[in-house]
């Protein structure tokens, strides 16, 4: 061949130009440059510089018990929603009981959440999964005052509490956060998983088709609640909540009625940090029976992601912004903890150790 | 045997600029979704999955269609080394393409997830519930998906490079493709060479046409 060998200018310039600004831009789109963002990363990081590396764990609610059971549904609920878990009749449950903070082998006595996940399973294989906690509401509204919260609490190694320097500015910039700290102050600390109220800590959509409308939900427990003692939490055994559960579940299986709460027209739908007061409309959809319970190394919870914003249809997440934050972050401490390998979990400890003995 | 056409065939031109818009949208939005916490990562995530399974369904249709239409043949102009990379990099982005919807479908199969691609519909899953495997295949999704967006630019800026450059009517072949009723050109060019070519990355085909059918 013999052609012209000096490289035209122009067209060169224009093909590097074009490879130039889809670089960019998919730069922009990566956030690798821009403006600042909040990754599920970012989330992560702050909840292990709160409670310490723990590696192959959960970031948060590290301490855990695998449960199983049934939903009865009775119907109602499909009032307000076209979800299959409320047509009458009875779904399986798997989920995991867990307490506060990113130690798998934290001491259970210390005046933090109890909380209770879920995956509910229907026949045309749609999931429902929950994460909720014994509080009606949370700390703080969206991703930026979580990483915020995590770095103010962390507990000064010299004291256990946290540092006053850092807190108070925290609390002076977070107001609402104020309300979630006189619930906890006041509120009774439940004395069993089985005896809590856990709630959906978010708004969430539901829809007939044709109707919609927000809801936040709560499991409320048959058994009758009763408080440890605030004043002595440190001389309670380190597993006392869980092994009191699993005690409790060999004798006879817990239950929970489902109320579905449907907002009012004033009430904030889309900030957890604002209890919903006075009268509601409000629908019992059926009962949780907890028929089992079993350590997360041998139960079904411990590799499964319990992701809110996993829905059946009928049901879809609100405008709370904390809901993205909740999936996101929980995806990528999934990731992390499966790339890290799963450690053993307080429970299965306890029990290696009845056996060794 | 046949000689191979001189384009692609034209089904095949419509599949492959479908799913070079699906592609490269799906890569900025797999990209943004992991980048942030915000309202957005439910959005792009609920895109994320459709998309891919399309892409997946296309390129199930698009590559028994290119091995049965063929591809046409490289210029001779190209050294054996540049006609060696330019088949072995086709042969990775289609392997990116079949690769990475399943690799995704796979990786959620593995961590226990419902494979949601639209609320109603769920495929089954493809792996066992297994996390370690979810790690991997989750790894290998962010590095294939970035090893595709190199390939692609690399990709595209060697069309350019034929379209604008050399001229040698290998960007036409995917684009407005030659004019088949030849004998305006010259009889003793059986075959269209560089000049044909010339202007052909405008893509200024349309004056050209031989009817206007207004």
């Amino acid at each position: 061949m013999s052609s012209d060998n000096r490289v035209p200018l122009g067209p060169v310039a224009l093909i590097g130009a074009i490879v130039l600004l889809l670089i960019a831009g998919f730069a922009w789109a990566a956030g690798w440059i821009g403006g600042r963002r909040i990754s599920g990363g970012d989330i992560t990081t702050a909840l292990d510089y709160n409670g310490g590396s723990h590696p192959g764990y959960r970031r948060a609610h590290a301490k855990g018990l695998c449960f199983a059971g049934t939903f009865e549904a009775n119907g109602e609920g499909a009032k307000l929603s076209s979800a299959l878990a409320f047509k009458t009749g009875s779904y399986p449950v798997i989920g995991r009981f867990s307490i506060g903070g990113g130690n798998p082998l934290a001491t259970d006595g210390r005046t933090v959440f109890h909380s209770m996940a879920l995956i509910l399973t229907t026949p045309d294989g749609q999931q429902w999964r929950m994460a909720m906690d014994h509080t009606p509401i949370f700390p703080v509204a969206d991703a930026a005052s979580f990483v915020a919260l995590q770095r103010a609490t962390r507990p000064d190694p010299r004291t256990g509490k946290p540092d006053p320097a850092v807190m108070k500015p925290f609390l002076m910039a977070h107001p609402e956060v104020k309300a979630f700290q006189d619930y906890i102050a006041k509120a009774v600390l439940p004395s069993s998983f089985a005896n809590a109220t856990y709630y959906s800590i978010n708004a969430f959509r539901f829809s007939t088709g044709g109707n919609a409308s927000l809801v936040r939900w709560q499991f409320d427990p048959e058994t009758p609640l009763t408080g440890l003692d605030k004043a002595h939490l440190d001389q309670l055994p380190r597993d006392y909540l869980f092994q009191e559960m699993i005690a409790r579940t060999a004798k006879q299986p817990s239950r929970w009625h489902l109320r579905l709460v449907v907002a009012n027209p004033g009430d904030v739908t889309d900030r957890a940090t604002v209890e919903w007061t006075g009268p509601h409309r409000t629908i019992g959809a059926g009962t949780l029976t907890v028929t089992s319970v079993s350590p997360e190394e041998n139960g079904a919870c411990r590799d499964l992601n319990f992701d809110p914003t996993i829905l059946p249809q009928g049901v879809t997440i609100s405008d709370d912004p904390l809901l993205a934050a909740r999936s996101k972050a929980y995806s990528s401490s999934f990731t992390r903890r499966a790339r890290e390998g799963a450690g053993p979990s307080a429970i299965g400890q306890d029990l290696a150790k009845e056996h060794g003995q | 045997m046949t000689p191979p056409p001189l384009d692609f065939h034209p089904a095949l031109r419509a599949v492959h600029w479908l799913m070079a818009i699906m592609v490269l949208a799906m890569l900025f939005i797999g990209v943004g979704m992991v980048s942030t916490t915000g309202p957005l990562y439910p959005a792009l995530l609920a895109l994320h999955r459709p998309i891919g399974i399309a892409i997946l369904v296309l390129v199930l249709i698009r590559l028994p269609l290119r091995l049965a239409t063929g591809a046409p043949a490289l210029p001779d102009a190209l050294s054996p080394m540049e006609k060696g990379i330019a088949k072995g990099s086709h042969v990775l982005l289609y392997l990116a393409m079949i690769g990475l919807p399943l690799i995704g479908w796979a990786m959620l199969s593995a961590g226990g997830y419902p494979v949601q691609v639209t609320k109603g519909l769920i495929l089954p899953p493809i792996m066992p519930h297994d996390l370690a495997l979810y790690a991997v295949l989750r790894e290998a999704h962010t590095i294939i998906a970035l090893s595709f967006f190199a390939l692609i630019l690399a990709h595209l800026a060697a069309a350019l490079m034929h379209g604008l450059i050399r001229r040698d009517g290998v960007l036409r072949s995917m684009t407005t493709g030659h004019r088949r009723a030849a004998p305006v050109i010259d009889a003793e060019m059986p075959v269209p060479v560089e000049n044909a070519d010339a202007g052909e990355a405008i893509a200024s085909i349309a004056p050209q046409e031989p009817s206007d059918p207004r």
